[in-house]
């Protein structure tokens, strides 16, 4: 893209975006904080769970529809987890773990025999997210599970400027999410395991030639990339809430991150995370009706001119 | 894949795909160049429709239409209307996503939507039960309008999705049906918001009702037979044959100077086409439209119905919709009703892990054990829908 094209579109873009902020900022500035904070912490939450999801695709080639079931049973479990013991990390624990032991087993028995074969891989992930979320609807019925934050994080943190009181849950969120990013970071850059798992995303074939249990590391990153979502799930419980249909809508949250950041790439996940979240806050805050077609137009933007997303590179 | 191998594909993929009969008349090259041929019927004089005819149909297709034709006249309405018609409209939806995965490759989630678009333009052009919304205009307006509409957006849809591949395709197909699903949900003004618009009825033209069981049975099923051999037909034609040619290798197809995307897109209209008068079809149906109709359990659903059946053969479909239907009206009486979708779930995923062909697949798989080793033989073609 040339140069002229480049600041065209980057006018055309964040022009409209500074105009707004502009004049969010000087009709209400505290709406326009809270918002911004309540996008942010959304899109921590996206970014824990759609970490894993471009995780496991990055290395297999694996779209995972049943990553928003995995996502759901984490919370349910995180929900069960905590009321019996009373003590949210231990849920939260137990989330991660719950979820990475079935993703462990979803790998080990069905898609270790159809190496190779994406589309039908994921239709098996479909027809495994239909049966996960009916067989939870049966066992936790309709209603609204709403898991409460612990008491260190409950209720609002006061004397903020400008924004007065802000809820210490969701405010905890922010550096969750960053040290999570950061926690990834490091285990895929400056471990072994993390090493292996990268010369796979590149290829494939090269690393199982050069005498590497290719299988043992697809089973570890499965398993890490569904613990994420189960994890996510019991944040996700306090933060949403959990009720049948919240696993479509965190796998959409997830495709549209991955999407937009390109998949296979954490720092993508970030950046897609960020953008999704603020803008379907925003939406929601001031243009409610239409908070969803954001969401779209920036699908459509970015398919547009990055068909592979931001930091997507040829498969 | 080598030059050979793709060759048999392209051959293979023109007679679409291992029925017998049908391969002999398509390896020939034209309808001109075969009359010159040695035919291989004793009586030359006989007119070119009826060896046409002669050698397309067979016992099983004569018994499959005297079947349909005859199957309202004996079931209950019960059997005619909710299981016939909503087979046949089911399948019709189910169709566009065998078009367009069986012959071109690409898997999109957003046929439904598609649909969706067709029955809320009807809903919304025609007469509905929210008259603030509903415009009112005359059946031959609407229909056509509604028809035009979705296929426009199917077409568009297409073209955003054909710049990905294989399962990326998937994503943003699915991305886009449930952003359409929310916006109908969440907007009011036009889409009436959860509760939809109801009372979305056939109308009565030439005296008859076409909501009424019958003639709404025969209508479905012309619709379904036109589309049938609109599939039928497109497979063979060159577009056909170059869309065949880039699911199995665009790069290829690329150099040899076809336009891959155009082709793709064009794939996509066709296929917007067919859903969207499976959605006129479905929403007469229901007699209703509502965001539900829409989710992503119905986007799915498509998906399952196509792959149940096999994306094979344009047939598949229908068969894959009859077993849909079948589970959903009379499987659950076994299990608790509530529990449709663990037993939907459950046979998809028994179809996906053991027969990834669906029912066509075992249907081939039976007919290999009892035939000779000729049709052993047959029963190989090329993967659809593979990655190359």
């Amino acid at each position: 893209m040339s140069r002229f094209w480049k600041w065209f579109w980057g006018i055309a873009i964040g022009g409209p975006i500074a105009v707004f902020v502009v004049w969010a900022l000087a009709s209400n500035e505290r709406l326009f904080l809270v918002t911004l904070l309540n996008g942010l912490t959304l899109a921590s939450l996206y970014f824990i769970v759609a970490a894993g999801f471009t995780l496991v695709f990055g290395l297999m080639r694996n779209v995972n529809l049943a990553h928003g079931s995995l996502y759901i049973l984490g919370g349910y479990l995180g929900y069960v987890v905590a009321e019996q013991t009373g003590f949210w990390l231990v849920a939260l624990a137990a989330g991660f773990l719950v979820a990475a032991i079935v993703g462990l087993a979803m790998q080990v028995s069905i898609f270790r025999f159809m190496q190779g074969e994406d589309l039908r891989q994921t239709m098996v992930t479909i027809g495994l997210s239909i049966v996960i979320a009916d067989l939870l609807l049966w066992t936790f019925g309709g209603q609204v599970h709403q898991l409460s934050p612990p008491a260190w994080l409950d209720g609002p943190l006061r004397g903020i400027p400008v924004i007065n009181a802000y809820s210490k849950y969701r405010l905890a969120l922010l550096p969750l999410g960053i040290a999570i990013g950061v926690l990834l970071w490091l285990f895929l850059n400056r471990t072994r395991v993390g090493m292996l798992i990268r010369a796979g995303v590149d290829d494939r074939g090269m690393l199982s030639a050069s005498g590497v249990n290719v299988n043992l590391v697809f089973a570890i990153t499965f398993a890490i990339g569904a613990g994420l979502a189960g994890f996510g799930g019991v944040i996700g419980a306090v933060e949403l809430s959990m009720v049948p249909g919240e696993d479509v809508r965190l796998l959409l949250a997830s495709l549209v991150v991955v999407i937009v950041g390109g998949m296979g790439s954490v720092v993508g996940a970030a950046i897609g995370a960020a953008i999704l979240g603020v803008a379907e806050t925003f939406g929601l805050a001031y243009a409610p009706t239409y908070s969803v077609v954001f969401t779209f137009v920036i699908l459509v933007l970015v398919l547009a001119f990055r068909p592979r997303g931001i930091l997507g590179r040829p498969a | 894949m080598s030059a050979a191998q793709w060759r048999k594909a392209m051959n293979a993929g023109a007679a679409a795909q291992g029925w017998p009969r049908q391969r002999r008349a398509a390896s020939a090259p034209a309808g001109a160049a075969r009359a010159e041929a040695p035919a291989p019927y004793a009586d030359q004089d006989a007119p070119r429709w009826l060896k046409w005819i002669w050698e397309r149909v067979a016992a099983r297709h004569v018994f499959v239409l005297a079947f349909v034709l005859v199957y309202p006249l004996v079931a209950t309405p019960f059997f005619t209307f909710q299981i016939g018609a909503q087979s046949l409209a089911l399948g019709l939806i189910a169709l566009s996503l065998t078009f367009l995965s069986g012959y071109g490759g690409m898997i999109s989630l957003a046929q439904m939507t598609v649909a969706g678009i067709a029955g809320y333009m009807v809903a919304i052009l025609g007469v509905s039960g929210t008259a603030e919304i509903s415009l009112g205009w005359p059946w031959w307006v609407v229909v056509p309008l509604a028809i035009a509409i979705a296929t426009v957006c199917g077409t568009l849809i297409g073209w955003l999705s054909v710049r990905t591949e294989g399962i990326y395709t998937i994503m943003i197909t699915l991305a886009i049906g449930v952003a359409f699903h929310y916006l109908a949900l969440q907007n009011y003004s036009v889409f009436n918001g959860f509760q939809g618009l109801q009372k979305v009825y056939a109308p009565t033209v030439l005296g008859v009702n076409w909501g009424e069981p019958l003639p709404f049975y025969f209508l479905a099923l012309a619709c379904a037979l036109g589309g049938y051999f609109l599939v039928q037909y497109l497979v063979r034609t060159p577009f056909g044959i170059a869309l065949q040619g880039v699911r199995d290798n665009p790069r290829r197809m690329n150099a040899l100077g076809f336009n891959v995307t155009a082709h793709r897109v064009a794939a996509y209209a066709v296929a917007g086409f067919i859903a969207a008068v499976g959605g006129v079809l479905f929403v007469w149906y229901n007699s209703l439209i509502t965001p539900g109709s829409i989710g992503t359990s119905w986007l799915i659903n498509i998906l399952i119905i196509a792959v149940l059946g096999g994306m094979r053969h344009p047939i598949g479909p229908f068969l894959g919709a009859i077993v849909f239907v079948l589970l959903q009206n009379f499987a659950i009486d076994v299990f608790a009703r509530e529990r449709f979708n663990l037993v939907i779930g459950g046979v998809f995923l028994a179809i996906v892990l053991f027969s990834p062909d669906g029912l066509l697949g075992l249907w081939a798989a039976f007919r290999a054990r009892f035939a000779n080793a000729d049709a052993r033989s047959r029963i190989s073609p090329p993967r659809p829908s593979g990655r190359t």
